[in-house]
């Protein structure tokens, strides 16, 4: 069973995010890692932009696959995770603390109430799996 | 794995298997008035003799380098190609193999391919080199691909200098994509630093450049590289392999992506192809560089072996999203490059630069005493120089064919500036009889 943390908002393609003062913390979820196995590589394409919420934030590589990641909220994107570049099994073992992807400077935090709880997303996700 | 033809036994076994009475029963399906009800016309089949003798008169057609003194280069030459390639890439294994799709399963593959790699990176002083790309053409183009993802600016810069063949093919790619390209004009058959200077603007993502370039001549590449590099600007380099025996590597003078024709490296003209495409770069744009990458490992059990790596950039993985569409090599061409540059080694290879180099300089003195031929060699060149002729290029060209001389490439078909202009190359394959043979050609038909 996918460990979803509380005290967490969560996009339906599965990232969440963590919001301190204006700054929020993206990354995907337990259960995302697990569908995409081993990642070997992180891209946030989108680094220095301004983006709205649903705009692309860059790509995951996995060994078998290539998945996009979106942006659950809008703002200007001020980091990326550079630690990912040596080991981007980080998000496999640690997604949501050291497997962190990109840190957006929000424009307006109010935006976080449109996306999903905890519970909300633990239902999105027991439909999404595939096993 | 044997690739022979079924036996009437396994047609046999494998219609049982399926619970076919025949072959013809599994065409069933197929309505039968749009089944083709008569034999193809096709003359009959020739025996072996006979089908030798046919194609012979075809072959026969041509003039090869076997009956003509060759002094044609303009990006293939006629550098000498020891026997011992012929009699490695023609064992059965290397000649008939296919790109392999269960790589890890063809080891001597991946081996051949992993030491072909390590030599690239050695002779062009890069640190990352791929399995190689169809030719260099196309490797240029990809190498301007690279640029601008890497870069992440939106146009080239493109020496005059560089060989216009591969600029269509550069600029064919540079449409689909949407990169602008801008030619960097020339002075005195050279780039000209000045406007270059002028050119980089923070738009460019890189300057390509050919080293030595199309005409013959060395290009500045160090101050380009300067020049470049502090516009923030990548520096996109296409070598001669076989120069890099005399001249110092782009690795030296800070390419970030270096590419080269490996022809000259034990492939044969040809005709055209098929050719290799050299294609190296800094290590840390590794994750931009198209096509296969083989790396050397160790598996479970802690033995030395060979994979191909990183192919999540690769087209199959990436998709849409991967910076190029190649999902193959030149594996045969490239094994003919590896067993050449072992045999030559560093000492063959700077030897065989060398006595083109001298043997050029040699005839391009002999050409500027004949009257009414000059010689554009003021500026320093390699193996190859331009000849303004007397009368238009193409007609000595054609005269040289009945005294056994394919004396070199007329370039006006290429640019209506190079008027008048004969493009001449000299190998260390070139003797000095056949070089003063070349002089009196010219004499008798032109000067007298």
């Amino acid at each position: 069973m996918a460990n979803i943390p509380n005290d967490l908002k969560y996009a339906k393609t599965h990232e969440w995010v963590r919001l301190e003062g204006d700054i929020a913390t993206i990354g995907i979820t337990d259960f995302a890692q697990g569908e995409l196995s081993d990642i070997v590589y992180v891209e946030i394409t989108a680094l220095g932009k301004t983006i709205k919420r649903d705009d692309p934030l860059g790509t995951i590589e996995a060994v078998k696959a290539v998945s996009d990641l979106y942006s659950p909220v809008s703002g200007q994107v001020i980091t990326a995770n550079d630690t990912l570049k040596d080991s981007p099994a980080t998000v496999n073992k640690d997604p949501y603390g050291e497997g962190w992807m990109a840190k957006i400077k929000v424009a307006d935090p109010s935006e976080l109430n449109g996306l999903l709880d905890a519970t909300a997303y633990a239902e999105l996700a027991s439909r999404s799996a595939h096993h | 794995m044997r690739f022979t033809p079924h036996t009437a036994e396994d047609r046999r076994l494998m219609l049982q298997r399926i619970g076919a009475a025949s072959v013809e029963e599994l065409f069933a399906g197929i309505p039968a008035d749009i089944r083709l009800d008569r034999s193809l016309d096709l003359p009959e089949p020739l025996s072996e003799p006979e089908a030798v003798r046919e194609l012979g008169k075809f072959a026969a057609e041509n003039i090869g380098t076997d009956r003509l003194a060759c002094f044609a280069g303009a990006g293939a030459y006629d550098h000498y190609i020891p026997a011992i390639v012929d009699t490695i890439i023609s064992r059965p294994e290397f000649y008939t193999a296919y790109t392999p799709y269960q790589a890890e399963v063809s080891q001597g593959t991946l081996q051949a391919i992993y030491e072909f790699q390590s030599l690239v990176c050695r002779l062009y002083g890069m640190e990352a080199a791929n399995a190689s790309m169809y030719d260099c053409a196309s490797a240029l183009a990809e190498a301007t691909h690279m640029a601008r993802d890497i870069s992440r600016r939106a146009k080239v810069l493109l020496a005059g200098s560089v060989n216009p063949v591969h600029v269509e093919v550069v600029r064919t790619y540079a449409h689909g994509l949407n990169i602008p390209i801008e030619v960097v004009p020339l002075s005195g058959n050279r780039i000209d630093l000045e406007a270059l200077n002028r050119m980089c603007t923070p738009d460019v993502a890189a300057l390509i450049v050919q080293h030595p370039n199309f005409l013959g001549n060395l290009e500045p590449v160090r101050r380009a590289s300067e020049i470049v590099h502090k516009a923030g600007a990548l520096l996109v380099v296409s070598a001669d392999p076989i120069s890099l025996g005399a001249l110092e590597p782009p690795g030296t003078y800070d390419a970030d992506i270096a590419v080269g024709e490996g022809q000259p490296l034990g492939i044969p003209l040809s005709f055209g192809g098929p050719y290799l495409g050299i294609m190296s770069a800094k290590k840390k744009y590794i994750r931009n560089l198209p096509g296969r990458i083989v790396a050397r490992t160790v598996d479970t059990e802690g033995k030395s072996g060979f994979v191909l790596a990183i192919q999540t950039r690769e087209q199959h993985i990436r998709r849409e999203r991967a910076g190029s569409n190649i999902c193959t090599n030149q594996a045969l061409c490239a094994l003919a490059t590896s067993v050449y540059l072992a045999t030559m080694g560093r000492t063959g290879i700077a030897e065989v630069a060398r006595q083109s180099m001298a043997k050029a300089h040699y005839l391009a003195r002999g050409i500027a005493e004949v009257r009414g031929f000059e010689t554009e060699t003021s500026t320093p060149f390699f193996k190859e120089f331009v000849v303004r002729t007397p009368v238009p290029a193409n007609r000595v060209v054609e005269a040289g064919i009945g005294h056994g001389i394919l004396a070199g490439v007329a370039l006006d078909r290429f640019n209506p500036e190079w008027k008048d202009r004969l493009l001449v190359a000299v190998t260390e394959k070139r003797t000095r009889i056949e070089m003063d043979a070349y002089c009196v050609f010219l004499k008798q038909e032109f000067a007298s």
